[in-house]
This record gives C-alpha cells, structure tokens and sequence, in this order.
C-alpha cells in the first residue's frame, strides 16, 4: 500500500470531482464539503464508469408523500442504469449489502508532512505551502 | 385446465383444506329484495331492474370454463345452488372451509349509490343463506369498488361478523388500485385484519387490454392476467403496502405464473428510478413475497413438470399460494384440483398453513 498524491485540495471544490489514475487504475475523489472520497471508476452493475455520473441527494419518503431530501451532494447516480451510490462508502441504494462501488482511503495532507514521505507523486508536485488529497492504494 | 390424468389434489389430500375461491352466484336479481334496504328496493322496483340478472359479462353462458358440465344445474346460473355445492364440493372434496367470491354487476355500477345498495344487499344475502346454512363457508364483502367511502362503510358494517374474512374488488376498475383514492378501502380492511381479495375482472367502461377493446373473449380472457400485472405493479408503486404494513392481497384467478417475469422487470426497472418512489426501499419482489398471495386455479402451468419445479423456485417462497377449486368453473376434471407435480410438502401449505395465516379469522372458527 502507498499513498499517492493526487490533487491540490483547491483544485476539487465542495460538491465536485476529480477523476485520477492511480497506479492504472481510474479513482473518482470527491468532495462533501471539505471531506475527500475516493471511489473506483467503475459501477459495480456493468462497469460503466460510474464516477462521471450525476452527484445527486438521497430522496426518501418514510412513507408516500411525505417526501425528505437529506443528504445533499452525498450520492453518485451511474450514467448507465442511474443506480445510486452512496459517496462516502460506496455502498448501492438498490442492494446495498451485495452491490457496492470500492471504495478508497482518502485523506488531506500538508505538502509539509509529504515533503519527507514516503510517498508516490505521481503527477502533481508537491511543496511545503499547499495542502494535498491524498489515496492510499 | 389442469391436466386429469392420474390422481394429485384427489380427494384424501383435498380433506381438510381451505377453498379460497368458490363463487356462489346470484340466482336472480329478485332474490336480493327482501336484502335490500326499503329505499333501494323501492328505486329497484320502480325501475324494473329486478328483471334484470345482473351479471357482470366476465364469463359468457356458454364459455366451457364458465361451469364444469357436470357442475351445471337444472335450472339457474352456474353456482346459484348451495345444495349443489354442498354435494359438488363440500361433502365430496371436504374442505375444512370455502370461502364465496360473489361477482355480481353490482361491484361495477356506475351510480354509486346503487353499486353499494345492491353489495349491502348480497353481503346480507349471502350472510343469511349461506353461511348461516352451511358452517364450512366464508365469505367476502362486496364493495362498490367506485366509491371508496362507501365502500369503507361496507366493510365498517359487515367487519363484525367474523365469517367475513376479506374484502373483494376486481383487478380492473376504473382507477388503478394503488391510487390514493382508493386507500379508505385498504384502511378499513388493514384495521379489521381482512385481506384484499382481488379477482379476475373489469368494470368494462375501459378496456381490458392497454391496446383497446379485444375483438374476441380469447383475447379479453388472457388480458386478465396483464390486468393483474398492472394492479399489482400499481399497488406496489404507489407505496399501499409501505402505508398499510399489515395489508394482505390475494390474487384470485389470476394464473398465477406470469408473476415472476413481471416482478424481474419491476426490481429491474426500481433500481434505476428508485428515487421517483422513494417510498419502495425495498426490492419490488420483497414486498410481494410478504404482502402478496395468489389463489391456485386457474393456474398456467408450463408443459412439463419439471418447468413447474423451476417456476415454483421462481416465486421464491412457499407461503404464496393457496388452494382453490375456483368451483363452479371449470379447471380441472374429476377431484384433481391441484395442479400436478407440487411437492407435498408445498401441498400441505397450500391447503392449510398458508391459508390460515392470510386468513387469520379462519383461526378462530377451526373445529
């Protein structure tokens, strides 16, 4: 396991992506405010790549009509077959204890702590000033 | 029809099940007016509609699956005679309980009023000369299917009476039957523990099929089962067994082996628009497995047993049928009411423990 640096924390604003190549392998880093998570680029379902989908809220209803939305900005809807996943474990709505998306360790580091290492920059360099998302994979 | 040949679901296995589905028919509208309440006798009258039978035109007089030819009276429709019953069916087959499905015009009037002046009175007809007369028999309460206050009041009114122990509408009416229009009927019957008995049949003001009307009754007939496909896809949708948790449906005379195709499109389809329900967390198919019944005859079996035994793995549970002679329409010949090639312990629950949870008042009364 090795952490790599993958963006500047300014480069992913609240509420976006960022779709990153680690170790050949496409991970979609996201931010919930100032959470990062990471998930692999590819839906459990049929393989689409299901962190270029729409980041939507969970819409519930305890019963019918009486409409919530909670959890705004937290799910991601697969471009194919709009299943919907939760951001921050990956886990499927539709079945969530047999279809879920891997879900990776994401954390934000300061360039100071990653300066010393170890770690694999694989793209983005890093200097003691910024702050940096950081997968461990 | 069911196969005849060799003996499954003859009469030794039949003794002690519970019949979920006999239809006791209105010999004549004349019959019901000393059951009707004085006003609607009256308005009855004066119209002249006594001389009118009545009938909805679900079954054709002549259609061979409208009466088994040696279920057929000497006079009088097709199940009006509780004599003959008792002699086709009760004393033959010995079921520990029958219970009568009444299909009647009265469930599919236009004037609301009527529909439930003429349910009230079958509920009371079918009361005092039936189950009155024969401690085997249940009933279901007719409803005005187009009025679902009234049709709550009904079932406030005849609740009491524990050998009622559903609530009958038909697959087909003129709303589908999840709308919320619809739920003062499932409120009543979930607070009075009744199941919704849903069986084969239209109001016939729309059509049966999605495409328009039919041209001949070999289309109409196999459109039921369509019928089904939507008022089950309509229940589930609209989120009735989500509002009733303790609600019961039974499909009755629905075929039964469309379901599980049905049920893969509808799971599919729910996990991509899962949000525009968002009341359905669960799999379609779960809520149907626990919410959901259906009735044995008619039964579309697959030409081989062996496709029976993969159809049975289909549904997914074994607590989903229930037992029926659909008397007196004609399924099967002779006492081979049950579809060949059911395992016998699913035999078992199909007669009786299934049954009796569906039904829990049956309990109450079991000799």
């Amino acid at each position: 396991m090795n952490r790599h640096v993958v963006a500047k924390v300014e480069d992913i604003q609240p509420g976006t992506r960022k779709i990153v190549t680690v170790k050949g392998r496409e991970i979609g880093i996201f931010r919930v405010g100032d959470d990062f998570y990471g998930l692999i680029n590819r839906c459990p379902h049929q393989g689409a790549p299901l962190c270029r989908g729409e980041i939507v809220s969970r819409l519930v209803a305890p019963s019918p009509g009486d409409y919530r939305l909670t959890r705004p900005g937290e799910m991601i809807r697969c471009p194919w077959h709009c299943w919907e996943f939760d951001i921050r474990t990956g886990q499927s709505l539709c079945d969530p204890n047999s279809v879920q998306a891997r879900a990776f360790d994401v954390a934000v580091e300061p360039g100071r702590a990653l300066v010393e290492g170890p770690f694999v920059a694989e793209s983005v360099p890093v200097t003691v000033e910024e702050t940096y998302v950081v997968v461990t994979l | 029809m069911a196969h005849s040949q060799g003996d499954h679901g003859g009469r030794d296995c039949l003794a002690g099940a519970i019949d979920c589905d006999i239809h006791p028919a209105v010999p004549s509208t004349r019959v019901l007016l000393p059951y009707l309440d004085d006003y609607w006798r009256e308005h009855i009258l004066r119209r002249g509609l006594e001389r009118e039978n009545l009938e909805t035109s679900s079954y054709p007089a002549n259609a061979p699956i409208n009466c088994r030819p040696d279920w057929r009276l000497p006079s009088g429709p097709p199940g009006s005679s509780l004599a003959a019953l008792q002699s086709h069916l009760l004393d033959r087959l010995r079921p520990s309980f029958a219970i009568c499905n009444v299909i009647h015009g009265a469930q599919v009037m236009l004037s609301e009023d009527l529909s439930a002046a003429l349910c009230r009175a079958i509920n009371n007809w079918i009361r005092a000369e039936w189950l009155d007369q024969d401690p085997r028999l249940r009933a279901s309460i007719v409803v005005p299917p187009h009025s679902a206050e009234l049709a709550a009041e009904e079932i406030e009114r005849c609740a009491p009476d524990r050998r009622f122990v559903q609530v009958l509408l038909l697959a087909m009416t003129e709303l589908p039957l999840g709308r919320r229009q619809n739920w003062p009927i499932y409120r009543a019957a979930e607070a009075h523990g009744l199941p919704i008995g849903i069986h084969a049949g239209s109001s016939f003001r729309h059509p049966p099929s999605a495409l328009g009307w039919p041209s001949y009754y070999l289309e109409d007939y196999v459109s039921q089962s369509q019928g089904f496909a939507a008022a089950l896809n309509s229940l589930v949708s609209e989120g009735v067994f989500v509002k009733f948790p303790a609600l019961k449906v039974v499909l009755i005379e629905s075929g039964v082996t469309w379901l599980p195709a049905s049920l893969w499109r509808l799971d599919k389809t729910w996990r991509g628009v899962r949000s525009e329900v968002p009341w359905l967390e669960q799999l379609p198919t779960e809520t149907v497995r626990k919410h959901v019944r259906l009735t044995l005859q008619p039964f579309d079996a697959p030409p081989t047993e062996k496709q029976l035994q993969t159809l049975l793995e289909q549904l997914g549970s074994d607590r989903m049928l229930l037992f029926s002679s659909d008397y007196p329409h004609w399924h099967f010949d002779g006492d081979d009411a049950l579809p060949a090639g059911l395992p016998a312990d699913l035999v078992r629950k199909i007669c009786v423990d299934n049954p009796l949870e569906t039904y829990p008042r049956l309990k109450e009364t079991m000799r």
